[in-house]
């Protein structure tokens, strides 16, 4: 029999927010344990939480980015289990009116354009985290950091549109790409910032009845995410076939062995008695400030890749590379902005700044070579001062000491010579001192013409403007 | 007259005119209560020392100029309101230890007025009962009776004023846990409206019922104590940010033309007839004053009990699910795993009362019984919230009685629950409606026991109920009955 897979994505994004969703502790990650924790996120007798608005902002600013409706009103909740990472015995989340429903995202890949449907996004506090070592004086036991206690997450939960882990890629990487881009989340998904839990379950092709579904919890990369979900629908199809049962349970990936084991038992499984947080009151959100909240959207990376295709006519793949991240995006376009020329500024933005990044191991906002000194180098380029060759040179001094391209281009002479008499003075000791080569173009052999060009180019070094080199070297070979 | 006898408003006039020190006062509070507290049991903690140091700061403040009207005042807390460096238990076994790190709202306002606390009082156990038995630290004593329950759950705040331990106390009342001990103790107990104070810094119970309000020796302290301790704040999602009135300039003997209205319901055969006799006369007081008497009804007062008693420990089993023995509180030794360690440390630590109620909370919001329980209280809650609505479209007080029988006895209704819960019947409705409420005493008993009156408002017209209560006050003796201990 043949099967059909159906996967759900729950997506747990941390918020970039200053201070935590129910207190003013900061949200640094990093710090010692359980030094930003006051009582509101130990969950102290008589403490109250406090919404933090900054978070609602950002659900709205989600919500909108992903095509959801903003409820007008929206309820906290009360998820009741015991933890010991959980301060108060339940964690406060919306259930059944959050704040953003029925979104979708439109996703490109082999399959064509696939609109993948979102449920609902909602606002939630995380828990915190239990180390289990020698500290020192817990006797080797285990203690509890609450630092991250109260950080505010969105949980966005996805409809099961989707049927395979390319697909499932392809959503969390596009939905990464937008939270990162509305500046809501700092994508670190090493320290969790972006994490998903994977829900799977097999039927066979043509059933419109959905199997059994497990969820993977916790899965922080693209790649495990891919492998997570394949090795699931893999098990779940030999369980199937071997006369055995898919139960609902809740699994864990192991990057070690690229497969999941399950987590906890039925005999676990919860009643989490969600109920309205009485602490909070209903979350009332207006027209206005949704719309304010609309116009504050930075242009999203479906709306520059169109934009950049048909405004500046860069082709499909430099609008791909140059919108994958905003800081990238934004760097391309400052140099716009100076006054580059669009291809230009995307050959150089995409090939020596990200060369120059990647090698360095830096991020785009770090990068030594700002927008201005970069144009000012491609206006060299154009101007005819220097070469494509020598600006990479003079590319790579700005990289490493700073300064502008026309001083680098002064200091070190790498004016472009342009001059035929200085450059048919060259050709000519060339062609003097390669007489057998000069024959055997004369024979036909256009081959040879390359030589010429790199010799006149090394004893000019680098600095004959190619062109005028071309130019002269065809008139004398053919004498 | 001993400085422990008086009110707010009296030692403030003393304090003001330089006649006592706040130091003294304090000394006489302290003497009263090493007099008494053994036989009233009222005070789980007595915190003397820092009383007396924050006594002689109150009177350089007095001194300077600078007096509040509870500036050096000696006050007293339920221990339900958490005081920095200062042992909270909420009469728990689970918070014998436990020693917050901040202070709760309403302590911080009081103690900015310059006010002296001298201890945390007793109550019942996270606030829940109806008679202060609950309590890991033995039950209070109704100071006129000893035999009786001062009330619950603030018996301990009743209990002291009652027994002259302190000037006035604070409370918490979720079902009636101010006015009901109030009344059984012969005080004067005011629950504002829900969100009038804030709940920041009082050991949640159920929080979409609790309040906080004072216990004292008369309107006019209760009407000090409010303006104090009210107002917007934001570390309360739920507190109201609505100005906060001088409520003392609603003491006024005055009640010609205002419209009391006797809801039908309150007023059932099972009354007790010491209690129906305090009514008829207080109606009769009214009359005379002017007041007009008109009948009401409140149609859902027969699902009240049902109804609280299924939201309050919805929220109450959520509430105390942070008390796990894991970061502070009562942990279990030699627990042989974390499983083990959270029930055993929940089966040390509660009483039997929170037990079941935890219980009975776990189950209305399971799975498959939440609409049945949870879901379908809410909605008559919205129906008790809308009687009282559309009475106050043509009445400005409703009056009843405070509970259907003075105190009882001590270990009388322990072994019956339902019994229990039936005491907290008039008072009830009011926390579901969220409106305010307030208890002033109105009569005593063939058997020596107080009796009160219950003055029902609008939500947020405490000072209607204050005017109300005032006049009454003026009209009438009973506030100057004492317990004689
Ligand atoms: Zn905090």
């Amino acid at each position: 029999m043949k099967y059909q897979p159906v996967i759900g994505l729950e997506v747990h994004v941390q918020l970039k927010t200053n201070t935590k969703i129910f207190c003013g502790c900061s949200t640094q990650f990093g710090a010692s344990p359980n030094s930003q924790t006051c009582p509101v996120c130990l969950g102290l007798p008589g403490a109250l939480p406090v919404l933090n608005k900054k978070v609602v902002e950002y659900a709205i600013k989600a919500g909108l980015a992903t095509n959801c409706a903003i409820s007008p009103r929206s309820i906290f909740a009360r998820k009741n289990y015991f933890y010991p990472d959980l301060p108060k015995g339940y964690q406060i989340s919306q259930y059944e009116l959050p704040i953003c429903v029925g979104g979708h995202l439109d996703i490109d890949g082999e399959w064509g354009t696939k609109r993948i449907g979102i449920t609902r996004i909602h606002m939630e506090e995380d828990a915190g985290k239990l180390v289990h070592s020698d500290i020192p004086g817990l006797g080797g036991g285990s203690g509890v950091d609450l630092n991250r206690a109260c950080t505010p997450l969105l949980e966005i939960v996805s409809e099961p549109d989707i049927r395979t882990a390319d697909e499932a890629v392809a959503y969390l990487k596009k939905l990464h790409q937008i939270v990162v881009y509305l500046g809501i989340c700092d994508g670190n998904m090493e320290e969790g910032s972006f994490r998903c839990d994977a829900n799977v379950s097999v039927m066979p092709v043509g059933s419109d009845k959905f199997g059994t579904r497990t969820e993977t919890k916790n899965v922080n990369s693209f790649r495990f995410v891919k492998q997570a979900i394949e090795h699931e629908i893999e098990r779940q199809i030999e369980l199937i076939e071997d006369g055995g049962k898919v139960i609902q349970e809740t699994r864990l990936f192991d990057p070690n062995t690229g497969e999941t084991r399950s987590m906890r038992g039925k005999e676990e499984a919860h009643d989490y008695r969600y109920f309205p947080d009485p602490d909070l009151v209903p979350l009332v959100i207006s027209n206005d400030w949704v719309e304010d909240t609309r116009l504050s959207l930075p242009e999203l990376p479906e709306a520059k890749f169109a934009r950049y295709q048909s405004d500046l006519g860069l082709t499909p793949y430099d609008a791909e590379v140059l919108t994958a991240t905003r800081e990238l995006a934004e760097y391309f376009e400052s140099c716009l902005t100076a006054g580059a020329q669009p291809k230009m500024a995307a050959n150089w933005a995409m090939g020596e700044v990200t060369r120059g990044l990647n090698d360095a191991g830096l991020s785009i906002s770090d990068c030594p070579v700002t927008p201005l000194q970069l144009v000012e180098l491609l206006q060299l380029i154009e101007k005819g001062t220097v070469s494509g060759k020598i600006a990479k040179t003079v590319f790579d001094e700005l990289w490493q000491n700073g300064g502008t391209a026309a001083k680098i281009v002064e200091e070190k002479g790498l004016v472009q010579v342009s001059d035929t008499g200085e450059i048919e003075k060259i050709i000519d000791e060339i062609m003097a001192a390669n007489m057998g080569q000069v024959e055997e173009y004369r024979g036909g052999k256009d081959k040879v013409f390359g030589f010429f060009v790199g010799q006149v180019m090394r004893a000019s070094k680098g600095k004959a403007n190619p062109a005028v080199v071309n130019e002269l070297l065809v008139k004398k070979l053919k004498g | 007259m001993e400085l422990y006898e008086l009110t707010i408003h009296e030692m403030n006039e003393l304090l003001k005119a330089r006649k006592v020190s706040s130091v003294e006062a304090v000394q006489s509070c302290l003497a009263r209560i090493e007099a008494t507290d053994t036989r009233v049991n009222a005070f789980i903690t007595i915190t003397g020392d820092e009383a007396l140091k924050a006594a002689a700061a109150a009177d350089q403040q007095i001194a300077a100029g600078n007096i509040h009207s509870l500036t050096g005042v000696p006050l007293a807390l339920k221990d339900i309101f958490v005081t920095k460096g200062i042992r909270t238990t909420c009469a728990s076994k689970m918070l014998d230890n436990y020693i917050p790190p901040y202070d709760s709202t309403s302590w911080l306002k009081l103690k900015d007025c310059g006010a002296v606390m001298l201890g945390k009082l007793n109550q019942d156990e996270f606030a829940m009962g109806s008679s202060c038995e609950n309590s890991a630290y033995g039950p209070t004593r109704n100071p006129w009776n000893s035999e009786c329950i001062p009330g619950g759950s603030s018996g301990g705040s009743a209990a002291a004023v009652a027994a002259q331990q302190a000037i006035a106390t604070l409370g918490t009342d979720t079902g009636g846990s101010i006015r009901q001990p109030a009344s059984h103790c012969g005080c004067v107990g005011l629950k504002p409206t829900y969100g009038r104070v804030s709940r920041y810094g009082v050991i949640a119970y159920a929080s979409s019922l609790d309040q906080v309000g004072p216990v004292t020796r008369d309107v006019t302290d209760a009407a000090i104590m409010l303006g104090t301790v009210a107002g917007h704040d934001p570390l309360d999602s739920t507190s109201v940010a609505m100005p906060v009135p001088d409520y003392t300039r609603s003491l006024l003997s005055d009640v010609k033309g205002m419209k009391i209205a006797l809801p039908k319901e309150y007023f059932i055969d099972g009354l007790d007839p010491d209690v129906q006799k305090a009514m008829d006369a207080a109606i009769e007081t009214y009359r005379k004053l002017g007041a007009e008497i008109v009948e009401i009804t409140l149609p859902h007062t027969d699902y009240a009990v049902a109804c609280y008693y299924l939201i309050a420990t919805a929220e109450a089993s959520s509430n105390l699910a942070r008390y796990e023995g894991v970061r502070f509180g009562h942990r279990a030794a030699e627990a042989k795993n974390l499983l083990e360690m959270f029930m055993k440390s929940r089966a040390e630590g509660f009483g039997a009362e929170v037990k079941r109620r935890i219980m009975l909370g776990t189950y209305a919001l399971s799975s498959g019984y939440y609409d049945a329980y949870y879901l379908k209280a809410q909605k008559v809650r919205t129906l008790i919230m809308q009687d009282f609505l559309k009475a106050f479209e043509g009445v400005d007080v409703i009056l009843t009685p405070v509970a259907p029988t003075p105190a009882f006895k001590i270990g009388e209704k322990t072994s019956d629950p339902l019994q229990m819960y039936l005491s907290d019947i008039f008072t009830i409705p009011v926390n579901l409606a969220g409106t305010c409420g307030i208890s002033v005493p109105a009569g005593i008993s063939q058997s020596g026991l107080p009796i009160g009156l219950q003055l029902i408002g609008r939500p947020f017209g405490e000072e209607t109920i204050i005017r109300a209560a005032y006049a009454f006050e003026q009209a009438t003796e009973w506030q100057k009955q004492k317990a004689k201990l």
